[in-house]
């Protein structure tokens, strides 16, 4: 990412109490950037969220010795987030449901990843010392 | 963040002011399921204060609006501002619930 800025770079507990104080920082660099207002008020917000709460409780099982590292990087026109976990990672392709479907749609989960890559401009894993989930939002 | 409930007539209104996510969902579940307890069969869930519902707060939804229609009673909501509404309408929930323009409108539907 040539000429890219980090515009956070922090380290959180395994503790899902943080993730509302990332978002809010994640939501004014959005509107700092003067992204669309439903981008920084909808997209981002609910997309983070649920990248940070798989991180917490899936990756690293909300074991308290176990942290979050989350990302924001500026690029050209676009908002990207970086979340790594300490986990064992998960298969992006084999996590996907549509939980649209009739005999998905009053199921209480499955809706997290759906979401991440309605409102993202892509979901991407990657492994970088833990496994991580890149979210990119192109203006 | 933080849930009022107060009643109005026969329905329990439940008032989601900040954000209904991961950290606070399991609040609002056992507040309604304490008043279904109770007896209670009507439910209103009015967005008007909320900023953002993230998977586990919608799947919440999902799954109270099970437990009281098991119970022989009805969920609806009311007052979803247009991210709100954008998140229902991309998961389909749209179709799954009954929602009001208004808290007037919804209490006036049961």
């Amino acid at each position: 990412m040539g000429g890219a800025t980090v515009a956070f770079d922090l380290s959180i507990p395994s503790d899902v109490q943080y993730i509302e104080g990332i978002v809010e920082l994640a939501r004014q660099r959005c509107r700092e950037l003067k992204f669309p207002a439903q981008k920084c008020s909808l997209n981002v917000p609910v997309a983070l969220s649920e990248a940070l709460s798989n991180a917490i409780l899936r990756g690293n099982e909300s074991l308290p010795n176990k942290h979050v590292r989350v990302r924001a990087i500026i690029d050209g026109g676009s908002l990207v987030f970086e979340v790594v976990d300490e986990g064992a990672g998960f298969d992006l392709k084999s996590s996907n449901i549509d939980c649209t479907t009739p005999e998905n749609v009053e199921k209480e989960e499955g809706r997290g990843l759906f979401l991440m890559q309605r409102l993202m401009d892509s979901v991407e894993s990657f492994v970088d010392d833990g496994n991580g989930v890149r979210l990119t939002l192109r203006r | 963040m933080s849930f009022s409930i107060k009643k109005q007539g026969e329905v329990v209104v439940v008032d989601v002011e900040g954000q209904l996510i991961v950290g606070n969902r399991q609040e609002l579940k056992q507040k309604v399921l304490d008043e279904l307890e109770k007896g209670e069969k009507k439910f209103l869930i009015d967005f008007s204060q909320t900023g953002y519902i993230d998977s586990s707060g919608l799947g919440v939804l999902v799954s109270l609006s099970k437990k009281i229609r098991e119970q022989g009673g009805e969920l609806r909501l009311a007052n979803l501002n247009d991210d709100l509404q954008t998140l229902f309408e991309l998961t389909k929930l749209d179709t799954l619930f009954q929602i009001s323009d208004t808290r007037e409108r919804a209490l006036e539907s049961f």
